[in-house]
């Protein structure tokens, strides 16, 4: 599904990724861990299309497509989704006209009618009740006085209703209590099928525990130096990142 | 950031739609102004000799008057002997019925959109049509009349309705008041006469719709609305003009009169051209509009979309003089490329309870700046007086600038008044989150924009809102890249 060969890239002239793989199928869960300023954020914006960043070299092939030639709101159409660390408020714009804009682009690229009104609300209560948000919040401007928690639950909720094939969360634990955290994986968890496929960013191994990858990679200036299964994330808790660096350094 | 640059970079204008020019036979005043321009208005008019005085009178008012220059625009000074001061169609100007209007014209409204056919009109909108000097066409007029509503050009009611003109022209906005209202007084040429009397809801939304055509020609609109006791209209304006490299001047003034718990609704979708993407002509907006609520529990609302002109320079304003009264002001506009516009309104307390809520929202992109300016005056005799301003400005890109001129002058302690201010930006920040969910930059900034107009957009007439949110997304085309 995602095929992501020798990716270098850069902003400013510095270079944060060099010559990263990864490779995707559908139905996997991978976790991405790594310690600050290892280009984690960055890649996730990549795969994003976002253009503060150049890349120099490399390819990122989506479904068999270039992904890199695609605007991002090209790539949203196909499927690519990202749960942003730092959700932004839109002041003014409803959750539900937000959603209902986002729905119907996709729609009309995909060649599909607009949605139902009937339908859209139908499905925004059920996606609603998954992430145990308050229904008040959808009247209310985008993400405007929202707490740490809503905004991240607001972006699972926006994952459930636009149902991609690849979801990147990027730091979607991050400032999330215990409770919180358990309602986010478990709207992950519901999500999941042999369709589909999530990168999880992460600093902490707690959200693996309850969403369980397949595979764990570390990210270290800018590569992936180590990979494995959930044990590696239970390894990383346990000794920190030194004996990684020490490993790569040697 | 470098992306802010690109933004800038890829802000150029969305064509304007309006820019074309009607090829019709005109009769024009020789260019420059005298005493002579304006005998000559006046005769092609063919005025009453009180009028030609009430002209001259107002000539030598503003011979004796200067330029302002306290607005935070900038542009070269205005050569009033190079304008020429009227302009209006050699044949027939005002026609009786459809059948009359010569083809061209026809050719003109449908352009511009404008819904003349009476038969073929669904909303129920009576619609006046100046072009230049002169008023043309003005549809639903004698089912207006059935009502006791008289709607016509100032023209017609200079001579028509003598009594009501002397009366009320000149008493909300006197000559002397400013610059341009002087100079409007002196050489105004056509613009719409509404007379709504005691008890009568106006069945229909009025509307005028201003055309500058000819070349080198200044437009000079002056419409009075008149509400007497217990009615209601609800009015709209609409304005384009052809795209030419020379800036031209439009110095209107509009009067209301509210008696006692009467209702005027104002309306206003201001699209003159506004220059091309370098900065090259456009339509310089000076303009004096101004509503008195001289009845008790009486009220005026304004509610402006302003897209277009070079430079717009214009404070729908009320005088709230009888007890009990309201203002509104509800204001949208945006400026892009090289636009400046320097706007806002004043509420003037004067009766006792009164009431009056600002809301202004301000969207600059490209170079342009966005000025807002208001005056909130709380007489001694205001007492309980209140008022909430809401002042928002929007940035889009980092070369615009927004500013916020808030006046208060309060003189009697039991006034209360609240002032809000926010700025925002559309930054890439914003842009990406709605790309990445879906959104094109242009749908993103629509939607973001809309959301942001919300409250003014509102107080639109039904389908002058779709409009209005159209005009915006045209102005703001590539405003982001």
């Amino acid at each position: 599904m995602l095929e992501i060969k020798n990716l270098s890239v850069s902003i400013d002239g510095h270079s944060i990724l060099d010559n990263l793989n990864l490779s995707v199928k559908p139905g996997e869960v991978h976790a991405i861990m790594g310690p600050n300023g290892s280009g984690k954020s960055t890649l996730a914006s990549v795969i994003a299309g976002r253009d503060e960043y150049d890349v120099n070299g490399g390819k990122i092939e989506y479904q068999g497509e270039d992904l890199l030639d695609l605007d991002p709101h090209e790539r949203a159409h196909k499927g690519v989704f990202l749960a942003f660390q730092y959700p932004v408020e839109i002041p003014g714009v409803s959750m539900t006209n937000f959603m209902k804009a986002a729905i119907n682009e996709k729609r009309k690229a995909l060649g599909q009618d607009p949605v139902v009104a009937k339908d859209f609300l139908k499905m925004i209560k059920e996606k609603m009740a998954l992430v145990k948000m308050d229904p008040k919040l959808m009247s209310r401007s985008l993400n405007e006085g929202f707490s740490g928690g809503e905004k991240k639950r607001n972006e699972i909720l926006q994952m459930a209703m636009l149902e991609p094939k690849l979801a990147i969360m990027d730091e979607t634990d991050s400032g999330l209590d215990i409770d919180a955290l358990r309602i986010v994986a478990n709207g992950v968890n519901s999500l999941r099928t042999s369709e589909n496929a999530f990168v999880v960013i992460t600093h902490y191994q707690r959200l693996l525990d309850y969403i369980v990858p397949d595979y764990v990679h570390i990210l270290y200036n800018g590569q992936i130096v180590k990979s494995g299964d959930k044990s590696l994330a239970l390894e990383l808790d346990d000794k920190g990142y030194e004996w990684v660096k020490e490993e790569v350094n040697a | 950031m470098h992306d802010d640059d690109k933004l800038i970079e890829k802000a150029t204008t969305g064509e304007y739609r309006y820019g074309f020019v009607t090829d019709i036979e005109q009769e024009t005043a020789p260019k420059g102004l005298s005493e002579d321009t304006i005998r000559f208005i006046s005769a092609k008019k063919e005025e009453p000799e009180w009028m030609l005085e009430w002209r001259l009178k107002a000539f030598k008012t503003w011979q004796q008057m200067t330029e302002p220059d306290w607005v935070n625009v900038h542009y070269p000074k205005i050569d009033f002997q190079d304008i020429i001061y009227y302009a209006g169609a050699k044949k027939k100007p005002q026609y009786e019925s459809l059948d009359e209007v010569d083809p061209e014209l026809l050719r003109t409204y449908e352009k511009l959109g404008i819904p003349v056919e009476e038969q073929k009109m669904l909303a129920g909108v009576a619609v006046d049509f100046v072009m230049d000097s002169e008023s043309v066409l003005t549809t639903f007029k004698k089912q207006l009349k059935e009502f006791g509503v008289i709607f016509c050009s100032i023209s017609e009611a200079i001579k028509e309705y003598p009594e009501l003109i002397q009366k009320h022209l000149g008493s909300v906005v006197p000559t002397r008041d400013n610059y341009y209202a002087a100079l409007n007084s002196a050489v105004f040429s056509d613009g719409s006469f509404v007379y709504v009397p005691k008890g009568v809801r106006c069945p229909m939304e009025l509307s005028t719709y201003f055309r500058i055509n000819a070349e080198n020609t200044g437009q000079f609109e002056r419409t009075l609305i008149i509400a007497e006791d217990d009615s209601y209209v609800s009015y709209l304006e609409g304005c384009t003009a052809p795209m030419r490299d020379e800036n031209q001047l439009h110095a209107a003034v509009v009067e209301l009169v509210a008696q006692d718990r009467a209702e005027i609704k104002y309306s206003t979708v201001q699209n003159w051209y506004p220059g091309n993407s370098e900065g090259k002509g456009g339509i310089y907006n000076f303009v004096t509009k101004r509503g008195l609520c001289n009845g008790v529990e009486s009220k005026i609302s304004w509610t402006q979309v302003e897209t277009g002109s070079a430079i717009t320079w214009k404070y729908p304003s009320c005088i709230l003089k009888g007890d009990r009264s309201i203002g509104e002001f509800y204001s949208v506009a945006v400026t892009n490329n090289f636009q400046q516009a320097d706007t806002g309104t004043k509420m003037i307390h004067i009766g006792k309870n009164t009431k009056s809520r600002i809301v202004s929202k301000g969207i600059s992109a490209g170079k342009s700046q966005n000025s807002y300016r208001g005056l909130v005056q709380m007489h001694k005799t205001a007492k309980n007086a209140y008022n909430f301003s809401q002042c928002d400005s929007l940035l889009i890109g980092d070369k615009c600038g927004a500013h916020t001129f808030p006046y208060l002058e309060v003189k009697n302690s039991s006034a209360q008044v609240e002032h809000e201010a926010t700025t925002s930006k559309i930054g890439e920040d914003m842009l990406f989150y709605c790309n990445q969910r879906g959104l094109s930059d242009e749908e993103a900034v629509n939607l973001i924009i809309n959301g942001y107009c919300k409250e003014v957009f509102r107080h639109l007439p039904m389908e002058f809102a779709v409009e209005a949110q159209n005009l915006l997304a045209i102005s703001l085309e590539g405003s982001v890249g």
